[in-house]
């Protein structure tokens, strides 16, 4: 299932198809740098239209505000308020940073952040962004895609995960100093998610480096899932033949699953989470099956019970 | 201390003072969705209904530490509170509802049925606000007039099963970090656990004053704090 090609054609010269399957918000990013504004608001329109005609409404994609995307955050490593991680991940250290790649692969390494950055082509992708607690927000972040690193680092064939952790530093991360979570903070994707280009490494985010209560200087984002399957603050990345623990499946078994692919149609033990609040809306939004992503990542899960498989 | 009365401005004040985090909470919805502020952070309406949550597991707490208050440090005036401060409880909760109802589910009966049904902490804080109504209704004098003490002081002991339910409720609607649920519910083990003691006392006081023994039942008293009647106080103590 190993996508294991080394050959002529680097992957950064072909356009990544999410490039293409993205082309409305690559425009609306486009517009952000200022660039083929009335073309944005058309294409945002379109897609308003597309997604919700059937609401009889026109649900706009607005980009959320710098301000709430940097303080209204889960980062348990930092406190489990929400203003917590702005607060108190003041002075957090992000150099010198190395990530360990290893496990079942051919070319293990513990890269320092700016080598484990430098081959790749940051690209700029604008992603709506769903938090398992029912609200969301949309984000241009600023990274490459997760397959850029498994290309470079050439599993094994008997590797089907991949499993990614958050530093542990009690003294640097005041929340780790309480059991609220199994720390350090681990989180997994089957080697097929994370070859998929909508997949990616995130290092900034408003065309800014990432701040440290978004996960700085390395941060998984996978806008198809619920937000805490990415990984922020990454040290350490290692491949395996079996499903890796994940932080929240630890603390909650039936109610945080290990594929937590946004879906209206299964329900939080809890909540409903057939709608959500935009961060800034004061109405609520209907929430789009695999987060408004299953014409292009929807093939992932052929054949897979979504409701036994949360 | 014990016949100190209160300035006749107290009363007022105590109101608008138990005021404030409504006015603040209505002011903080309005001014964050009309004029773009952030006084109740990125996600007001949640704020908005965590905050009177708590608020009334506070306004609950103040109302069951009157009791002990005034019969260990003898301030008997409090006593004229403690309807002022249950109501509050039960307007918070009303409030808390509201936010809830209006601007969560946005008015969905099916979503609230679903909820109550589906999810235990949904279902045991809807009980609890349930339980707090008669409780709300029968506060008056009148009331308790026509209940008469006993049957009156019976019925509003019910406020022990809200407290539970209520602490219940937080416990499980936090995602993972329990403190301050597990606080609130130190405290009202303490306000629950004082009244088991007091009972405990007055039983070994009743019992010592049918074996006729004037002396021991004064000592376990410790200094023999008027209890019944309190002076000024239309209540009955439950």
């Amino acid at each position: 299932m190993l996508i294991k090609k080394r050959d002529d054609i680097k992957s950064s010269e072909i356009t990544p198809e999410s490039l293409y399957c993205d082309r409305r918000e690559f425009l609306r990013a486009a517009g952000l740098l200022g660039i083929a504004t009335a073309t944005v608001s058309a294409g945002a329109l379109a897609r308003a239209a597309s997604a919700h005609a059937a609401q009889g409404q026109e649900l706009k994609d607005e980009l959320t505000p710098f301000e709430d995307v940097t303080t209204y955050n889960n980062f348990y490593e930092f406190g489990t308020d929400k203003a917590e991680p702005a607060e108190n991940s003041k002075g957090f250290k992000t150099k010198p940073w190395t990530v360990r790649v290893e496990g079942m692969v051919n070319k293990p390494a513990a890269y320092a952040i700016e080598d484990f950055i430098k081959p790749s082509k940051l690209e700029e992708r604008v992603y709506r962004h769903r938090c398992v607690e029912g609200w969301s927000m949309v984000i241009p972040w600023m990274g490459f895609p997760i397959s850029d690193l498994i290309n470079r680092v050439q599993p094994l064939a008997s590797a089907k995960y991949i499993e990614f952790q958050t530093l542990h530093d009690p003294k640097q991360m005041p929340g780790q100093r309480s059991p609220v979570l199994n720390w350090p903070y681990t989180e997994g994707l089957r080697i097929d998610e994370g070859m998929h280009p909508l997949a990616i490494f995130a290092v900034g985010l408003y065309g800014k480096t990432l701040l440290p209560q978004n996960g700085a200087p390395l941060r998984t984002v996978i806008p198809w899932k619920y937000g805490f399957k990415a990984t922020k603050s990454i040290v350490r990345i290692r491949f395996t033949d079996k499903q890796p623990r994940t932080a929240w499946n630890d603390a909650a078994p039936n109610e945080y699953g290990f594929f937590a692919n946004v879906n209206p149609e299964v329900d939080h033990p809890r909540w409903s989470q057939a709608r959500e609040r935009r961060i800034g809306e004061f109405r609520k939004r209907p929430t789009l099956m695999l987060n408004g992503y299953a014409d292009q990542v929807g093939r992932l899960y052929s054949g897979l019970d979504l409701r036994k498989n949360y | 201390m014990a016949s100190w009365v209160p300035p006749r401005w107290l009363r007022p004040v105590v109101f608008a003072v138990s005021l404030i985090p409504a006015v603040w909470v209505i002011y903080g919805l309005a001014s964050d969705f009309f004029n773009g502020t952030r006084l109740l952070g990125s996600n007001p309406i949640k704020e908005a209904e965590h905050f009177t949550g708590k608020w009334v597991l506070r306004f609950l707490m103040f109302t069951l530490a009157v009791t002990p208050i005034r019969q260990t440090l003898g301030w008997n005036w409090l006593q004229k509170y403690r309807r002022m401060l249950g109501l509050f409880a039960f307007f918070y909760a009303t409030l808390h509802l509201s936010i809830y109802f209006f601007l969560d589910l946005e008015l969905v009966w099916g979503d609230l049925w679903a909820d109550i049904v589906k999810r235990p902490y949904i279902t045991i804080g809807m009980a609890t606000f349930v339980l707090l109504v008669p409780l709300a209704v029968t506060s008056t004098a009148k009331m308790v007039k026509r209940l008469g003490g006993k049957r009156w002081a019976a019925l509003h002991r019910t406020i022990y099963v809200v407290v539970v339910l209520g602490t219940v409720h937080f416990w499980m609607a936090v995602k993972r970090d329990i403190t301050l649920p597990l606080i609130f519910a130190l405290i009202f083990a303490f306000l629950l656990g004082y009244r088991v003691v007091a009972a405990r006392k007055r039983a070994r006081v009743r019992s010592a004053r049918a074996a006729g023994n004037e002396e021991a039942a004064a000592s376990t008293t410790g200094g023999g704090q008027p209890r019944f009647p309190v002076p000024g106080s239309r209540f009955p103590a439950p």
